[in-house]
């Protein structure tokens, strides 16, 4: 039987949405190396909110977030999740609240789709029933019928499916935070965009507190509520939402990590229904529509397939509720996107 | 001195309560040492994997001990542990360590490092993940290990007559020892084939050991 787990543990695990993170002044130094891999690394994560943590290779962001769950043990600072100090408690049973998803999924090849999943309510004591009842509900939760995939092993499903399992596997206990290490890095760009939607509208409606690492900026701008910009150990050039970033960059590094096409990239943001839509009539007849849900950059990448001067926009019971133009989607942007036509 | 056939399966025809016998005091002893040695063989395996010093010694330890020669080594096992079943089972046992330790150290260490990190991050204890992942997943390495500690282990058993030990060697050595007498060939002939035949079918059987005890999610 599992040991009883100590008061701060219950407070961590008694919530399965949202727990606040703390870092301060977190430092990583390795011996015989000359310099910090994480240095002096202090952020506040709101409970519920999705952060980013992006940068390229080798910049300490995946070091940074292996630190909260305590595979990799910071050298100084401190780490709290609810105001609870990390590195007092067990790393094992801390771990057992912490949902992790790394790129590489790393599920176990020995065990079934649904021994997979029922890892963590094993190690937490849950009853037979009860981890059965929760792997079917994550399975369908993530796309996958039950009774097609529970029996089946890891070798038998594709990279993408493989993934939604990996997925699946850490919110079984129902975490209050998840930490992901570049989790859809590994799979082909349809598969990553599906993917990446599936997982803003599960979040959307879990609330987990969660720390997302990625060296793709475009993702992170996708899915984040708020994006630290991280250069050399670790260091926070920015950090704030995707439209604020995009729109000032606090230097130059941000900037050229940012790299071209912020514009199109803000897009990715903007729901189409912020855009002054003009009359329906201004729409010449074509197959090709755009909806009320779509973002910006859909409709503009609609706009440029067609070669069309304007879209009509459909609302769910494709309704005409107005059409869309290139002209009309700068406007949203104002005046700061003089290039837009060029870039696009 | 020639092959008598007919004089073989007359021999075979009086003595096959005899031979069955032999078999299977060889079996016996084979299977009841490669157990002792998957047990001993597996378990300093886990205390070992993951400590390149230990790692190391008892590698070249199990190797040592399988390059003393079978004859010599029961001449060593005999005055302390006698004759007969005891002494046959040590040295069986010393020869089988040395394919089983090493396949488990390699499977335990071949485990991915991204299962082994979900394994700790999903709050696995390093004890738990032995247990749970690493060794179910090393378990067809080891099996291969033990089938070669079979192989092993079947032959030197032959030898083990020298200590009066259970098994066809007793068949061999009576022939050897009678040489120039009507049923010398016949006996080592009889013990040499059943050694064979034995190795054989034990090598047949690991196949189905392997497919029954492997997960299926593991098999090519």
């Amino acid at each position: 039987m599992p040991k009883q787990p100590n008061t701060a543990l219950l407070q961590i695990s008694g919530k399965t949405s949202g727990a606040l993170i703390e870092l301060n002044s977190v430092t990583k130094q390795y011996p015989n190396q000359p310099v910090a891999a994480v240095e002096n690394f202090s952020v506040t994560v709101q409970p519920g909110e999705l952060i980013m943590l992006v940068g390229p290779s080798g910049c300490g962001k995946t070091t940074t977030m292996k630190m909260i769950n305590r595979i990799i043990e910071p050298t100084s600072g401190s780490i709290s999740i609810d105001g609870r100090d990390v590195l007092s408690l067990n790393p094992s049973e801390l771990r057992r609240h912490i949902g992790y998803v790394i790129q590489q999924i790393g599920l176990f090849p020995h065990m079934t789709i649904a021994e997979n999943i029922g890892v963590v309510p094993k190690l937490l004591g849950w009853s037979k029933e009860k981890t059965n009842d929760r792997v079917d509900e994550l399975l369908t939760t993530v796309g996958l019928e039950p009774g097609d995939f529970a029996l089946r092993y890891p070798k038998q499903l594709s990279g993408g499916q493989q993934q939604r399992v990996g997925v699946a596997r850490a919110l079984a206990a129902d975490p209050p935070v998840m930490l992901m290490d570049e989790p859809f890095g590994a799979t082909d760009p349809i598969t990553r965009e599906k993917l990446q939607a599936e997982f803003l509208r599960l979040q959307a409606s879990m609330g987990k507190t969660i720390i997302f690492v990625t060296h793709d900026f475009d993702e992170a701008v996708r899915l984040g509520d708020r994006i630290a910009v991280l250069s050399n150990r670790s260091r926070i050039e920015q950090f704030d939402t995707p439209a604020n970033i995009l729109t000032n960059p606090a230097n130059d590094y941000v900037s050229s990590f940012i790299g071209l096409g912020t514009a199109i990239k803000r897009l990715v943001l903007i729901p189409v229904t912020e855009a002054r839509l003009g009359p329906a009539s201004a729409a010449p007849a074509s197959a090709t529509t755009v909806r009320t849900t779509d973002s910006l950059r859909d409709a503009l990448d609609s706009l440029v397939l067609t070669g069309l001067p304007a879209l009509a926009v459909l609302d769910e019971h494709n309704q005409g509720v107005g059409s869309i133009s290139v002209d009309r989607i700068s406007a949203v942007l104002g005046a700061e996107v003089p290039t837009l036509g060029s870039e696009a | 001195m020639n092959l008598d056939l007919n004089g073989l399966l007359t021999f075979w025809a009086r003595r096959w309560d005899d031979i069955l016998e032999l078999l299977g005091e060889h079996l016996t002893v084979v299977t009841l040492s490669l157990v002792i040695a998957l047990v001993i063989g597996v378990g300093v395996g886990m205390l070992v994997w993951d400590k390149p010093m230990h790692r190391s010694l008892v590698i070249a330890a199990a190797g040592v001990a399988l390059t003393i020669p079978s004859l010599a080594l029961l001449a060593l096992l005999l005055p302390i542990f006698g004759l007969g079943w005891t002494p046959t089972v040590i040295a069986l046992v010393m020869y089988s360590l040395l394919p089983i330790v090493r396949n488990t150290v390699v499977g335990l260490r071949e485990v991915p490092p991204a299962i082994m990190e979900s394994a700790l991050g999903m709050g696995m204890t390093p004890f738990t993940v032995l247990l749970r992942v690493q060794l179910p997943m090393a378990w067809p390495i080891i099996l291969t290990g033990v089938r070669v500690a079979a192989q092993l282990t079947i032959g030197v058993a032959a030898i083990a007559a020298y200590v009066a030990g259970p098994g066809l060697g007793q068949f061999i050595f009576q022939g050897l020892s009678s040489l120039g007498s009507k049923n010398a060939l016949n006996f080592a002939l009889t013990g040499t084939l059943g050694v064979v035949f034995l190795a054989l079918v034990v090598d047949a059987a690991f196949v189905g050991i392997t497919r029954i005890t492997t997960s299926r999610g593991l098999r090519a």
